[in-house]
């Protein structure tokens, strides 16, 4: 069976599976056996037909899995989108058609030779820098929960950071390539760019105080020098003067700091200082009131989880009780009502989706391709580890979004063009395979 | 570069993986603990979507269920149609304020989350056929006509009544005084915090059954004189002589009545009209570490048992600076006013009750307890609680030399109010003074039952901030509550 035609019957497997889940929620919500459902997924998975005609001309030979695990996530998240506010499952959708739209054109546009993208690394390098400063220009940067990620152009919001991301790791794809050699050899003057891109990091830090998007994209960083030199030793140094760097803002970053604390000792047994109200609570009712409800809702899955549809998010009266529940705490409405299976289940798509990229990076026969590929698989699994270890209290809890699941048009926008360019490495790695 | 892929690879892996074995942590280990904590919002919503079994007393409903639908999902809201009765007991399940009493300490049992894997298949099927979950019924042991009875006793007095069947441990009465109707704590706590009583705070929703320290006063001496038959140096005529106070480290220690010394007396007769320089004495010659070793049998230094939650009790004992303080040497403590119940004793009225049990049972302490059975939603009984002996704590001969002092103390003693015509009662009056006139702690410790037999009842009584002895005071309550209990058709 040829490559496309496999991932024609795996998108039929993930259709079947989101079909149930979906028609799960909506008869819960509506008590009612209702086809309507079948409008949603029929629509989704038209889409994710329409991409893989695309894929069909543009890369016959790329990876068959890809597409159909990621239409498996967004599927997962939409539905637990609808089952929370079916407003807000619109707008995604409309989302998710258009991160088609910029697939199926990227795909389309580099269908030749995604290679040319190297030439232009040092405008993606600074275009990346850019776009993460963006926010901090005054009268476009937009503050949502006292982090500034957010652009605003008319009734447009915008998160140039999720691009940033890609752009950045297209740049140290092309830049690392050039220059791997010389790193490798370990002269100290190569180890210039590597303390701009430090300084960078911090910069954005201070200036976004976002630590979630500083440690993604420092750690992506991080990953493709080792990739590219394989030595050890500069992701030690580079690790120490992050978290050099990250321990002498400490102090003057009250959020970073805060987020720390609310790490280390969620529950407190006594009252201390509420910064929100201004006086005396426990730090369950105040700073760590998100994660620990958070951690609540996790816990009342349990193994088989409460059944979609069935699980708590609001008080009897209706007020929601954890907040930004479909965006930074989707996982832990996934993990409520299906338990453990089902968060378990979707982190193993998501490591899947990983192994085969890395599988194609290994295959890929060119530094640029393996870079490339290495990077893009590496930020989606590190990505998911900081959003999802916060929400569990792993690591202190940092707003990003949980790639294709959590609402939001910039993180599905974003996560698309990198699985472009996942499937355009693959079918050069597997083509030149074939052909040779 | 294939061999940095690789290790990237099994990094991001690994990291992922890590964030499956935090996953299962948080929904399998660290599951009950979180469940279990007062500010999980989201449990108490999603538990008001069980059906909660219902809490009985073998003739009354104590606690049922309303349901209530909101926006399309059924909640169950409680009632408690006995109202103030047996709110300490029961306490309350609501959405606002969480859990206390039984309804806390039994919540796995109420919401079917305490059962075996069998009924834990039923229940997911339940689950997938949209039934609601029914949680096990818990039947008490509680008399709710005594509980009235007692509460109506009590009055606008602050204090408790604790009244057991000795031979079981079965309680059959146990109130909190003020009380508070458990049916306002969700929506009209405003109601709870205004009420008032003769002490202040008032603390409506302090079970002081269990979780009241009081200082025993002279009904501690039941444990004196049961360490000091037990020693064998004394006997019930063991013979004294009454100055009117005993010296303790060169200090005068004085008599309840310093007027009227009684001169020569026995032991009998000493714990009859409770003779404080008798009982001075005889703690100084035994020591604080022999009276400590009698009263940890009596169950002291140990959370008395029952089925409310550990919180709700607290252990009987002598506290140092708000903790339970054990003595390593005998001159760590004043044996001499320890004896009869001074020094910086504080108990429990469960506890007296279960000394008084004691004293009535042979010597045999046995566990309480407020549980008679749970039953399934189908009617099936699940358990059912058999009593069980904690200990020995006296000989069967100093049970009986100290029970029958105590029925002379009733008979022609400082127990006469709590008589009852056809009944043989034993008890202890105790007056704790704290130097504030108006401000003594009343007791009255007793068992009852009819002549001859077995007794059947063990009781305490306590009161605050009072004027006037136990004997005046707390008795009157204990006779009221034993004629309820006891001879139920006199009191209809």
């Amino acid at each position: 069976m040829s490559a496309r035609n496999k991932e024609l019957v795996n998108l039929g497997f993930a259709a079947i599976v989101a079909s149930a889940a979906f028609a799960s929620v909506s008869i819960v919500s509506t008590g009612l056996v209702t086809a309507r459902w079948l409008g949603y997924i029929g629509v989704i998975f038209g889409l994710y037909l329409v991409a893989h005609v695309v894929a069909r001309f543009t890369v016959p030979y790329a990876d068959p899995t890809l597409l159909p695990l990621v239409g498996l996530l967004t599927a997962i998240g939409l539905t637990v989108i609808y089952r929370l506010g079916p407003a807000d499952a619109r707008r995604q959708a409309v989302w998710v058609a258009v991160g088609i739209g910029v697939l199926a054109g990227t795909l389309i546009w580099l269908r030749f030779d995604y290679r040319v993208l190297e030439r232009y690394k040092y405008l993606f390098g600074i275009s990346a820098v850019a776009l993460l400063l963006l926010p901090s220009v005054p009268g476009l940067g937009h503050r949502v929960n006292g982090v500034k990620l957010w652009i605003k152009i008319g009734p447009m919001q915008f998160q140039p950071g999720e691009l940033a991301k890609i752009f950045l790791i297209v740049f140290l794809a092309g830049y690392l390539r050039d220059k791997r050699e010389a790193l490798a050899q370990g002269r100290l003057k190569d180890l210039g760019p590597l303390l701009v891109i430090w300084g960078a990091a911090m910069l954005v830090l201070v200036q976004t105080s976002d630590l979630g998007s500083a440690l993604l994209n420092f750690g992506i960083f991080l990953a493709m020098v080792y990739v590219a030199t394989g030595r050890a030793l500069y992701v030690g140094i580079g690790l120490a003067l992050f978290l050099a760097g990250s321990a002498a803002l400490y102090n003057s970053l009250g959020r970073v700091q805060q987020r720390v604390t609310v790490w280390l000792h969620p529950w407190t047994d006594h009252r201390v200082y509420c910064s929100i109200s201004g006086k005396l609570d426990y730090r369950q009712n105040c700073d760590s009131y998100q994660l620990v409800k958070s951690l609540y809702s996790i816990a009342n899955g349990g193994y088989g989880g409460t059944g979609l549809g069935k699980g708590t998010f609001t008080t009897v009266d209706g007020t929601q009780l954890i907040p930004y529940l479909n965006t930074d705490f989707v996982y832990s409405a996934i993990a409520q009502e299906l338990g453990l299976i089902g968060a378990a289940g979707m982190l193993l798509v998501v490591m899947v989706i990983v192994a085969r990229g890395m599988r194609i990076a290994l295959i890929a026969q060119d530094g640029f391709s393996k870079l490339l590929a290495a990077g893009l698989t590496f930020g989606l699994a590190l990505q998911t580890f900081i959003i999802v270890g916060g929400v569990l209290r792993v690591v202190p809890l940092t707003g990003i979004t949980l790639p294709f699941v959590s609402y939001g048009g910039s993180s599905i926008v974003a996560n698309f063009v990198m699985l472009g360019l996942l499937l355009l490495v693959s079918n050069r790695a597997a083509a030149t395979a074939v052909h040779t | 570069m294939n061999r940095q892929i690789t290790r990237v690879a099994g990094l991001a892996l690994a990291l992922l993986v890590v964030l499956i074995v935090a996953t299962t942590y948080w929904q399998t280990w660290a599951r009950p603990a979180l469940a279990e904590r007062q500010d999980n919002a989201i449990q108490r919503v999603a538990q008001f979507e069980i059906k909660r079994g219902l809490i009985l007393s073998p003739s009354r409903v104590l606690a049922r269920n309303k349901e209530r639908r909101v926006g399309g999902r059924t909640f169950y809201f409680r009632r408690y149609p006995q109202g103030r009765l047996a709110a300490h007991v029961v306490g309350y399940s609501t959405a606002a304020r969480s859990r206390t009493g039984l309804e806390r300490s039994l919540n796995p049992t109420l919401t079917g989350s305490a059962r075996s894997l069998s009924s834990l298949v039923n229940q997911s099927l339940d689950k997938l056929n949209g039934k609601p979950i029914i949680g096990d019924t818990v039947v008490t042991t509680l008399d709710v006509n005594g509980q009235r009875v007692a509460l109506d006793a009590l009055g606008s007095n602050c204090g408790a009544v604790v009244a057991l069947d000795p031979r079981t441990g079965r309680v059959r009465v146990m109130v909190s005084s003020p009380s508070y109707n458990p049916n306002d704590v969700e929506t009209n706590f405003g109601r709870v915090e205004k009420i008032k009583a003769d002490c202040k705070p008032a603390s409506p929703l302090l079970n002081r059954a269990t979780q009241g320290l009081y200082p025993p006063g002279s009904t501690f001496k039941v444990v004196t004189a049961s360490a000091a038959l037990g020693s064998g140096k004394y006997t019930p005529d063991s013979g004294f002589v009454d100055p009117g106070y005993c010296t303790v480290y060169g200090k005068r220690v004085n008599n309840f009545d310093t007027e009227r010394p009684f001169g020569s007396l026995s032991l009998a007769t000493a714990l009859q009209f409770s003779v404080n320089s008798v009982f001075c004495n005889i703690g100084l010659a035994l020591g604080a570490k022999r009276l400590v070793k009698q009263a940890k049998a009596f169950g002291f230094y140990e959370r008395p048992p029952l089925e409310t939650p550990d919180i709700e009790r607290l252990p009987s004992g002598l506290y140092r600076n708000g903790r339970l303080f054990d003595p390593k040497r005998d001159r760590d403590v004043d044996a001499g006013r320890m004896a009869f119940g001074q020094e910086r004793l504080l108990v429990t009225p469960e506890q007296m009750a279960m000394v008084a049990g004691t004293i009535g049972n042979d010597g045999i302490l046995m566990r309480p307890y407020v549980v008679e059975k749970i039953v399934t939603p189908n009617g099936k009984t699940r358990s059912r609680t058999r009593p069980t002996k904690i200990r020995r704590a006296v000989s069967p001969a100093t049970a009986q030399d100290v029970g029958a002092m105590m029925i002379r103390a009733v008979q022609a003693g400082t127990g006469t109010a709590a008589q009852i015509p056809g009944l043989e009662i034993g008890g202890k009056t105790g007056t704790a003074e704290t130097g504030v006139d108006g401000n003594n702690t009343t007791w009255f410790i007793a068992f009852a039952g009819e002549p001859g037999q077995k007794p059947k009842l063990a009781i305490a009584v306590v009161l605050q901030n009072q004027s006037l002895t136990g004997g005046a005071t707390a008795a009157p309550i204990a006779r009221q509550v034993m004629q309820a209990l006891l001879t139920p058709t006199a009191n209809p």
